[in-house]
């Protein structure tokens, strides 16, 4: 009866799918030279979608293997010392790019303005520091399991925020995130508890001793905090990849793009705000839990608008809406300042004006890679691109558009 | 596509209402009706009523926005496996009761039955899950999404994978991603924008825009699926492909609700029409009634002077 003879079932068309792979990298150099020169990075985004899975995870390999030697090669031009310890200063990037990997599921795929984050981050530092530092009179648990704890208090806390702020839009979000953020910095001054500026020393730190006995999680080694906060990063990355290639991020950018619209197409816009909101306040918990580690010191000094300003910065920077944006927009953020001391002081100043300029020549940021929202969205769209070039004749340029749409992807 | 042309005369549709109590396959492939999108995108739906009986009851729909009243005690049923028009002059309250129909404006008295369920007060997107989908008048894609996704956003309706699924990969998850492909496809192919998948759908020409609305909405596997003046700027060969869509729709065995204003596609479309004039309905019939109904003729065309009405 059924009388779709279209698409075939996806099952048995995996001999075909390496066909297809094949073809798409023979077009590949071709689609790069089809599609519209945007400069540098846009350009290398082509390219970077025409290449086959396989390339892609083999370079994607090699740049994860560069990451984790970072700190140990430490190349001299790129080197933040002798200024800043540069393990300590990968530790730093990396903890940004996190923060910014979370913001940028608020921001950029929710498209739901948060100027608070800054308070989850917060919630996650003192949810670590309270339950392992001895100025606490919390119960005390071991360091690792803090951190669990911490992404679920700050998720918590981005439920309280969300449920009843999120019917707001725009502008409005804004300014309540806004007060959000300095709520919780202000309840950490007034709150005898949370010890106000004198804050919670000796916060604990992942278990484990150097052959000398010092432990190898102590402050000032940036080395394995780096790596672990890299680990965590690229775990936190594959998930939001999953999360984007799936209802919950088509849900999210049809938000963004249309609320009114997406409402009544069946998605239940405020359960998946309330979501974005979650997960964002529970990476944001995780990256402060590893931050309260590291640095072993937590009180209310660290935790004002204008970092949230600069965590907001990160994902416009890199390019709201894409995850690796937002890894380099984070690491940009902390690196710059880290590297170029002479113009720390200056650092605001920098970041405004560089924002302004991104706003006004690239307003999609530095990547401005579009999200991809189907799991096996490839398939579909090389039998579009690969009927486009057979026998049928193209209808008013088809394949054209489709092959340079999907490369821009 | 489609091997047979479904190009089947609204007298079928009515014989058959009488007759086959459920929709018989077989029987409809013997006429000529293919069930391709139906089966497409919903392979075990389900319709509590039968053909003929009423999907929808609009049941004195009264809607006042402050002093203005837009709709004024209007009640007429949607039959299922219909298609029904509803027009009248500018600012009659078609889209107004559109809108109440699928939840934006909340009625201010009176009641909206879908398969004898109110879904007053519901949300929107519940009311899409009841089986209500609609196209919008100003076209409102997803514009940074491609055609394709579009559509898998509307068959997200009918998914069921939580946040932790997709968070996971669960089977759930990728089974449905991986159907939802295919389905998507098989839409845009219904809808002719399949060699268009891979574009941003605010890169579209206008005409695939609208055809792609409608492929969003049929993905929510609605019951009734409405067109707010779905052929607003096509040229008349372009609302001639459009005639033939809907039938072929409506072929599949959905119900539809059309606005429109061009006159000659709802005379040659629909098999009933209500019209609306100031927020009142002023008849409710086949299309040749209507057209003969003077109270329709003075509404769009003004009274006759010499007529003592």
């Amino acid at each position: 009866m059924s009388m779709v003879d279209g698409p075939t079932p996806l099952p048995g068309a995996k001999a075909s799918q390496a066909a297809e792979d094949r073809e798409a990298a023979k077009s590949g150099p071709g689609t790069s030279a089809d599609a519209p020169r945007g400069g540098m990075f846009k350009s290398f985004g082509a390219r970077w979608n025409a290449l086959p899975r396989q390339q892609q995870w083999a370079w994607l390999t090699i740049v994860v293997v560069l990451a984790y030697l970072l700190p140990v090669i430490n190349p001299p031009l790129i080197s933040t010392e002798p200024g800043n310890n540069f393990a300590l200063a990968c530790f730093d990037m990396a903890r940004f790019a996190l923060i910014a990997v979370g913001l940028n599921v608020v921001i950029g795929y929710a498209g739901l303005l948060d100027l608070g984050y800054v308070a989850f981050f917060a919630v996650g530092s003192y949810t670590a520091a309270m339950l392992t530092s001895p100025d606490s009179t919390f119960l005390k648990i071991p360091y690792l399991w803090t951190v669990p704890v911490a992404m679920a208090v700050a998720m918590f806390f981005g439920v309280v925020l969300g449920v009843p702020t999120l019917r707001l839009r725009g502008d409005y979000l804004a300014i309540v995130t806004l007060g959000f953020g300095e709520i919780v910095r202000l309840l950490a001054t007034l709150i005898p508890a949370m010890n106000g500026q004198v804050g919670f020393q000796n916060v604990g730190h992942p278990p484990g001793l150097e052959a000398d006995g010092t432990p190898i999680f102590s402050n000032a080694n940036g080395t394995p905090w780096y790596w672990l906060v890299l680990t965590v990063l690229i775990i936190v990355l594959l998930l939001a990849g999953n999360l984007e290639r799936s209802r919950v991020g088509r849900a999210w950018i049809a938000i963004r793009e249309d609320e009114d619209a997406a409402e009544i197409m069946g998605v239940p816009t405020f359960k998946y705000k309330v979501w974005a909101f979650a997960i964002g306040a529970g990476v944001g918990g995780l990256s402060g839990a590893l931050f309260a580690g590291q640095v072993g010191f937590v009180n209310n000094q660290k935790f004002d608008v204008v970092t949230s300003i600069l965590f907001v910065a990160a994902v416009v920077l890199g390019g709201a809406g894409n995850k690796v944006g937002a890894v380099l927009g984070g690491a940009l953020v902390s690196y710059i300042p880290l590297r170029f001391t002479a113009i720390a002081e200056y650092k605001y100043l920098i970041f405004g004006v560089a924002l302004v300029l991104i706003m006004i020549f690239r307003s999609q940021g530095l990547l401005p890679a579009r999200q991809r929202l189907l799991a096996y969205g490839r398939l579909a769209y090389n039998r579009v691109a690969a009927s486009g070039k057979g026998g049928t004749p193209p209808s008013g340029g088809a394949p054209g558009t489709a092959t340079s749409t999907e490369a821009g992807a | 596509m489609s091997t047979t042309e479904p190009e089947m005369a609204p007298e079928n549709e009515r014989g058959r209402s009488s007759d086959a109590p459920e929709i018989d396959e077989a029987m409809m492939a013997e006429q000529g009706i293919d069930m391709e999108v139906a089966e497409a995108v919903a392979p075990d739906r389900e319709i509590a009523v039968e053909v003929g009986d009423k999907l929808v009851e609009v049941q004195n729909l009264t809607i006042k926005f402050g002093g203005l009243v837009a709709l004024d005690n209007v009640s007429f049923d949607i039959k299922r496996g219909e298609i029904l028009g509803l027009i009248g002059p500018n600012g009659a309250g078609k889209t107004t009761c559109f809108n109440a129909m699928t939840g934006v404006y909340k009625p201010t008295s009176g009641k909206i039955l879908l398969e004898g369920t109110s879904i007053g007060g519901q949300k929107q997107h519940k009311i899409t899950r009841m089986g209500l989908a609609r196209t919008f008048q100003n076209i409102r894609l997803f514009g940074e999404m491609t055609a394709l996704e579009n559509v898998v956003v509307g068959l997200d309706a009918r998914h069921r994978t939580s946040v932790g699924g997709a968070l996971l990969r669960l089977p759930r998850h990728i089974r449905e991603e991986k159907s939802a492909i295919e389905r998507g496809m098989a839409l845009l192919e219904f809808v002719g924008v399949a060699d268009h998948a891979a574009t941003l759908s605010r890169h579209l020409s206008y005409g695939h825009q609208r055809r792609l609305e409608i492929a969003r909405a049929l993905a929510t596997d609605p019951k009734v699926l409405c067109l707010d003046e779905p052929a607003a700027g096509f040229n008349p060969a372009e609302k001639e492909d459009l005639m033939a869509l809907i039938r072929t729709i409506r072929g599949d065995g959905y119900t539809v609700l059309l606005i429109e204003h061009d006159m000659k596609l709802v005379m040659g479309v629909t098999d009933r029409i209500v019209v609306l004039e100031f927020g009142k309905k002023i008849a409710d019939g086949i299309p040749s009634a209507i057209r003969e109904d003077p109270r329709v003729v003075a509404a769009y065309l003004g009274e006759p002077e010499d007529d003592v009405a």
